[in-house]
């Protein structure tokens, strides 16, 4: 029941000096095991993504007639030259995974991207004009909440049409809410706090105040909120591959990949297992970075937990 | 009393105008000619064409559309499908119980497991126990669930052959639909046999559904729990020297549910997305694989008024939660 006391002491000694945010930050994030294995991971993620062309051993298209469905190299009649086997067009599974990873990660970027920044944009306009627009602004967000996420993700691709392109702009529309409720809730706060009156007062005008003034202090829930939302724009998209809705054939995007996977669960498991596996790592390793981040930004928050 | 659900279904009107704009707008946004989209590749003679024209009314300006649409579906007129030529209330109505039924299972597979794994795990904080199951909590909480669904039916179905692949009934069956609810339905018959066979269909899609649910509420148990825990009412029931089992189930846990149910019933929208993806892997005919399937027939109007009857669904519970919650706390009800 009781937490031990921690004190830190500075090592320059003499005068008490606080370390820098970013030190600070650091100390706290690097305290929780699971967060920094999953940066690890994640970094070795990126690593492969952006050199995939040259770390992969084969062309993720590439179809080997001669080798279909290998098994992988620890199974009997696995061999080095796939070491995660091949799938039924003969095609090399690691290949896949490893240029699956860029579209994996391009998808999070720009979805997150695309709804993050009109995200903080509206919540920022909600909360400084509270009546009409905010009203407005604030309603639209709860019909978009009236459906589940990949419900609403799915309708959009519906209409737009199945591809990569559509998945991408369908999660950023599905979670535009969230950031424009944290972003005018967070703004909300901030405006009745003294530093903003003071700005206010010295004659900052409407722009300064949103973006220079408050916008910095309502970042941490935005990034802790940006890294959820990669995790989900990941299993968003999987999942719509996978329903045939989202990235295309032959394209090796992870959730793509399973939806062919069905046919072969009774003969051959790794085509089945390995692209899931790969979703699975990625979105947990997302969800802990998350977790530790949110612990390590926001203090306050930790004490609940 | 009467006023606050007044007030509560006031403010979800307009949330509902919207979604009736968002399925009305649905079917204009599919880019070009709507008719020629639906139909194909197929030759369409211009008699054929204006006659769709007319049925659909698209040779109206939008806003009579949209009066006609609204009128329609406040009449329960939710469109027709071109495929089938039935309407889709009908439709929907016919395999809605599938998908009660898988979400109900579900959620009590969820709850059964949650509960008690968050009540550990808040007991015991800090231990391995805590870790172990926290670890399983993230875990399902990152589930590709098509891909577990996938996985599950490897080991269970074709390794063990525990478990059928797909359907809600072994084929021999032939089961009257009294109430739609097959585990029901089967009882009713009182054939032999047929509800062992709809319960070996439903145990894996209930689990699979059930999984990030029960993620979401071992989660949430465990944070209620270890707020509650930390009262002093719970120091005093210690101090009067009650059992530790007394302590957290009479004590503790009942105080802790409140937030827990919040969260039970805002996972219907998990629910019902994840029956999407579910409904396609078992081939269970409910109104996720409906929906899917009718995307990739082309039948706008069954897809339209499915996301419409689904998101006034979910708003509807939504509101059901919110003023349930008011009759139980009456904080809540008098709050501005």
């Amino acid at each position: 029941m009781s937490t031990p006391i921690q004190t830190t002491l500075n090592d320059s000694g003499g005068a008490l000096s606080y370390p820098s945010p970013l030190k600070e930050f650091w100390q706290s994030f690097s305290a929780n095991l699971g967060a920094l294995i999953a940066l690890i991971f994640f970094g070795l993620l990126v690593i492969a993504a952006l050199f995939a062309p040259w770390l992969a051993p084969h062309s993720p298209i590439e179809q080997y007639r001669d080798a279909l469905l290998t098994p992988p190299v620890w199974v009997n009649g696995g061999s080095w030259l796939h070491i995660m086997g091949t799938d039924e067009l003969g095609r090399d599974i690691l290949s896949r995974l490893m240029h699956g990873a860029r579209l994996s990660l391009m998808i999070g970027v720009v979805s997150v991207a695309l709804s993050m920044l009109p995200g903080i944009v509206l919540g920022l306009l909600a909360a400084f004009y509270p009546k009409m627009l905010g009203n407005g602004i604030m309603r639209l967000m709860d019909i978009m909440l009236a459906l589940p996420s990949l419900l609403l993700a799915v309708a959009v691709v519906a209409v737009l049409g199945p591809g990569l392109l559509n998945t991408m702009l369908a999660i950023a529309i599905v979670s535009l809410p969230s950031y424009v409720r944290l972003a005018r809730a967070s703004a909300m706060t901030e405006l009745n706090k003294d530093y903003v009156v003071a700005s206010r007062l010295a004659g900052a005008g409407k722009l300064r105040l949103m973006f220079n003034t408050v916008l910095p202090n309502c970042m941490a829930p935005l990034i802790v909120q940006g890294t959820l939302g990669f995790s989900s724009a990941i299993l968003d998209a999987a999942a719509l591959g996978f329903l045939g809705l989202g990235a295309q054939p032959p394209l090796p995007e992870w959730g793509t990949m399973l939806a062919s996977a069905r046919d072969y669960i009774d003969s051959a498991w790794w085509v089945v297992t390995m692209p899931g596996v790969t979703i699975l790592l990625t979105v947990v390793a997302l969800n802990l970075l998350g977790d530790g981040l949110r612990d390590a930004l926001d203090p306050k928050l930790k004490k609940l937990a | 009393m009467f006023s606050f659900i007044l007030r509560r279904i006031a403010v979800v009107i307009p949330t509902f105008i919207g979604v009736t704009l968002l399925a009305f707008a649905l079917i204009h946004m599919i880019p070009g000619d709507p008719i020629l989209v639906m139909m194909g590749e197929r030759q369409i003679d211009p008699e054929f064409y204006r006659a769709a024209m007319q049925r659909l009314g698209l040779d109206q300006p939008l806003y009579v559309q949209y009066g006609h649409y609204v009128l329609n579906v406040l009449q329960g007129n939710f469109g027709q499908s071109i495929v089938t030529q039935e309407p889709v209330l009908s439709e929907f109505l016919k395999l809605f119980p599938a998908t009660v039924e898988l979400s109900l299972c579900a959620m009590m597979f969820a709850c059964a497991i949650g509960l008690p794994a968050g009540m550990l795990a808040a007991t015991r904080r800090g231990t391995v126990i805590d870790h172990v199951t926290m670890g399983g909590a993230l875990t399902g909480y990152s589930m590709p669930i098509f891909w577990w669904g996938l996985i599950l039916i490897m080991l269970f179905s074709v390794h063990l052959g525990w478990t059928p692949v797909s359907g809600r009934i072994a084929l021999e069956y032939d089961i009257n639909p009294v109430t739609g609810f097959m585990l029901i339905d089967t009882l009713i018959s009182g054939e032999e046999g047929a509800f062992k066979s709809a319960l070996h269909h439903l145990v894996l899609p209930a689990v699979v559904l059930g999984t990030i649910p029960m993620a979401v509420i071992a989660r949430m148990t465990r944070s209620a729990m270890l707020e509650v825990l930390r009262e002093d009412y719970i120091r005093t029931a210690r101090a009067k020297g009650l059992g530790r089992t007394r302590i957290v189930i009479v004590h503790a846990l009942r105080n802790a549910l409140m937030p827990v149910v919040t969260v039970i019933g805002l996972q219907v929208g998990t629910l019902l997305a994840g029956a999407v993806l579910t409904e396609t892997i078992f081939s269970w005919p409910g109104i996720g694989k409906w929906l899917i399937d009718s995307i990739s027939r082309r039948d706008y109007p069954v897809v339209q008024g499915g996301i419409l009857l689904i998101a006034t669904l979910v708003i509807s519970v939504n509101l059901l939660v919110d003023i349930l919650y008011g009759v139980i706390n009456p904080r809540i009800r008098h709050a501005r």
